[in-house]
């Protein structure tokens, strides 16, 4: 293609290259040669017609528990934070654990559409759109818990340099406040990332339109799109930046929600390590969950030709990678809590987290502390449960796939439960220890924001094509200028 | 159909067909044209002799706005407006002022990348002679369409058409204003 004008002079052999060897050849990226009309007429399909009844069901089961969550909000505004088991010493209880765990979902949103996209890893291109629809609504069930822990919710405005009638501005000093702004530049630079990546794909519904309320409203959010190479230009230059600001993004969010523990002085949160170790923690369950909605949708929506298994396997192995990162900094933060000599330290790692009734408590001769569990369970689902993606067997078995996303979940969310409650409830002084036990409020409410994420994530499956149409297109040989599906003659004097 | 088209319209069935075309449509010195893709094709840019986009330099600007409004933000808020001790931290300091102005640096960024992009394709345009056309619907299906808009200086009714049927392609129409 480069040398064009040039090639076109020459009179030379066709060029015969040899093909590469049989193992070095990867699976397509969609499966049985599938055509760019296929591709539209499948993904645009799943958001057409009437949906399937398994929809229907699952919707009015999220949007019931939806309004579970919504009616605990509603409790909490008019009786006050004493409806949840928050009491000294443990002072954030659920909510933040919800918060972390939720926004730490988020992460594999953006890290698929644009860390990977950075790394060119064009598998990417079948699970982002899906991917980053989780982050958007993930960053709102977050969202929801700092909002609604404040206690006064009606003050929440105060969290924005908004000028109100006390005249006094945030305090900018605080990680809290650092927080404020990377949570909320987060929601909105997913939102714009997914939203531009959605403007071709909404033109390709426009144009498929039977309907007159259809084709006005695809035909508003594609803003006119046309497909014109003038505007891919500007298009994909845009998105590559977009990936570009998105990745110091993705990887600053946690480390500064991570900040919020680690700038106090408690014993457990007080660790350098938190920042990398947090932004890790959220890619691995960020990716569980990804797992845990795209295995069993590929199959209900017939996808599994361009969802194929080298996709899912290629997300065990990045599960894989940040599990075994995150074990690492387990193993770290008792090597540290030893190599401090700090005894809150020591005591707060080996005593409060590791001490168990039966086996390492007797032997270090400790009676162990009434979370003990909760630390193991984090272990064997964080540490032991990922490493069996070594094997592939346990990487293309569907349902072994599903099951261990659903622990890697679990895990998530007890090492949240660990980091904020264990931390808590025994610090430095033994007359300053407590017992935290969550109410009925406390789980309705987290139970709730599963109905608001999966109603959210529903409706979105109903109107928004779940896969980026345009994108998987662009990775077909059929694409491909150069490939003899995409009309390339062999051996034609194009190069 | 009354008067001058907006254009004409050639429709071309691979990737590689409509990369050709766009070569010799370039290298004919037309300049009121367009190629018209399903999704970006590789080399086109090049084939169409496009510039760089100019998109970078919105959001550059965006982003640099974005740092400078948080660190002045913080600094007259903190430090001018209201100041208050706490913990007997400075009233300001670029370090803890830096987390909140690198967010609002991607903000801002990502807004200029996102504006930038619509402002350069003169988007939003819901009206279009192209997308009033039945056909045109398939160019975000499995069609690639080039497309030659009348007013253009070398623009000729029969000329034009005879280089596209040339080119390849099976189905040249004309686009209604």
């Amino acid at each position: 293609m480069a040398e064009m004008s040039s090639a076109a002079t020459l009179t030379r052999e066709p060029l015969t290259i040899a093909p590469p060897p049989v193992e070095l050849e990867r699976e397509p990226l969609v499966a049985n040669g599938h055509g760019v009309g296929w591709l539209s007429d499948t993904i645009a399909g799943v958001a057409e017609g009437t949906p399937p009844r398994w929809w229907t069901i699952c919707f009015v089961i999220s949007a019931t528990m939806m309004t579970v969550c919504f009616c605990c909000i509603l409790y909490l505004m008019s009786t006050g934070v004493g409806v949840w088991g928050l009491g000294h010493p443990v002072m954030w209880g659920y909510a933040i654990v919800n918060f972390v765990w939720w926004i730490g979902i988020g992460h594999a949103g953006t890290l698929i559409s644009a860390i990977l996209f950075l790394l060119r890893q064009k598998w990417r291109t079948s699970i982002n759109r899906a991917a980053e629809a989780m982050t958007i609504f993930a960053v709102m069930c977050a969202g929801i818990f700092p909002l609604i822990h404040i206690g006064r919710i009606w003050l929440g405005w105060w969290l924005f340099p908004i000028p109100n009638s006390n005249s006094i501005w945030p305090q900018f000093r605080s990680p809290l406040m650092w927080d404020v702004f990377a949570v909320s530049t987060y929601f909105t630079v997913s939102v714009l990332f997914w939203y531009m990546g959605l403007i071709p794909d909404l033109a390709v519904m426009r144009d498929r339109a039977k309907t007159k309320i259809r084709k006005f409203g695809y035909g508003l959010f594609a803003l006119g799109w046309r497909g014109s190479n003038r505007h891919w230009s500007n298009y994909e230059k845009a998105y590559l930046i977009l990936a570009g600001l998105s990745t110091p993004l993705v990887l600053s969010v946690h480390s500064i929600v991570s900040l919020d523990f680690s700038v106090s002085q408690l014993p457990g949160w007080h660790t350098t390590i938190f920042p990398p170790y947090f932004v890790a923690g959220a890619v691995y369950s960020g990716f569980g969950m990804v797992l845990t909605l795209l295995v069993p949708l590929r199959r209900m929506l017939h996808l599994e030709d361009i969802i194929t298994v080298r996709h899912v396997e290629l997300m065990c192995k990045v599960t894989l990678l940040t599990g075994s990162i995150v074990g690492y900094a387990y193993a770290m933060e008792f090597f540290i809590a030893w190599y401090s000599g700090n005894p809150y330290e020591k005591y707060q790692f080996l005593c409060t987290r590791a001490a168990d009734p039966f086996i390492i408590g007797p032997l270090l001769g400790v009676k162990a502390a009434p979370y003990w569990w909760a630390y193991w369970t984090m272990v064997l689902c964080n540490v032991v449960v990922p490493q069996l993606f070594w094997f592939k067997w346990w990487r293309t078995n569907m349902l072994a796939v599903f099951v261990l996303s659903i622990l890697v979940n679990i895990g998530m969310w007890f090492e949240r439960f660990v980091i904020v409650v264990l931390s808590l409830h025994r610090e430095f002084i033994p007359s300053n220890w407590g017992y935290y036990s969550p109410t009925w409020v406390d789980i309705c409410q987290y139970l709730g924001t599963f109905g608001l994420f999966f109603t959210f994530f529903l409706l979105f499956l109903r109107y928004i094509p779940l896969i980026a149409i345009a994108e998987v297109k662009g990775v077909t040989p059929q694409a491909d200028p150069h490939h003899p599906l995409g009309g390339a003659k062999i051996g034609g004097g194009h190069h | 159909m009354n008067g001058r088209p907006y254009a004409i319209m050639a429709e071309f069935d691979t990737a590689a067909g409509i990369l050709h075309a766009a070569e010799k449509v370039h290298a004919e010195g037309f300049g009121n044209w367009d190629v018209f893709t399903p999704f970006p094709v590789h080399g086109m840019d090049r084939a169409m002799g496009l510039k760089n986009s100019k998109v970078g330099w919105f959001s550059f600007i965006g982003g640099v706005t974005g740092y400078t409004t948080g660190m002045l933000m913080i600094w007259y808020m903190n430090a001018v407006n209201y100041p208050i001790v706490i913990g007997g931290k400075p009233m300001f300091s670029p370090f803890s002022a830096f987390p909140p102005s690198y967010e609002l640096t991607i903000l801002f960024g990502s807004f200029g990348a996102l504006l930038g992009m619509l402002f350069l394709n003169r988007l939003p345009r819901l009206h279009h002679p192209l997308l009033k056309n039945k056909r045109f619907a398939l160019a975000t299906h499995d069609r690639y369409y080039i497309v030659i808009e009348t007013n253009d200086p070398k623009y000729s009714e029969s000329a034009t058409r005879k280089l596209l049927e040339s080119l390849g392609s099976k189905h040249i129409e004309f686009v209604e204003e």
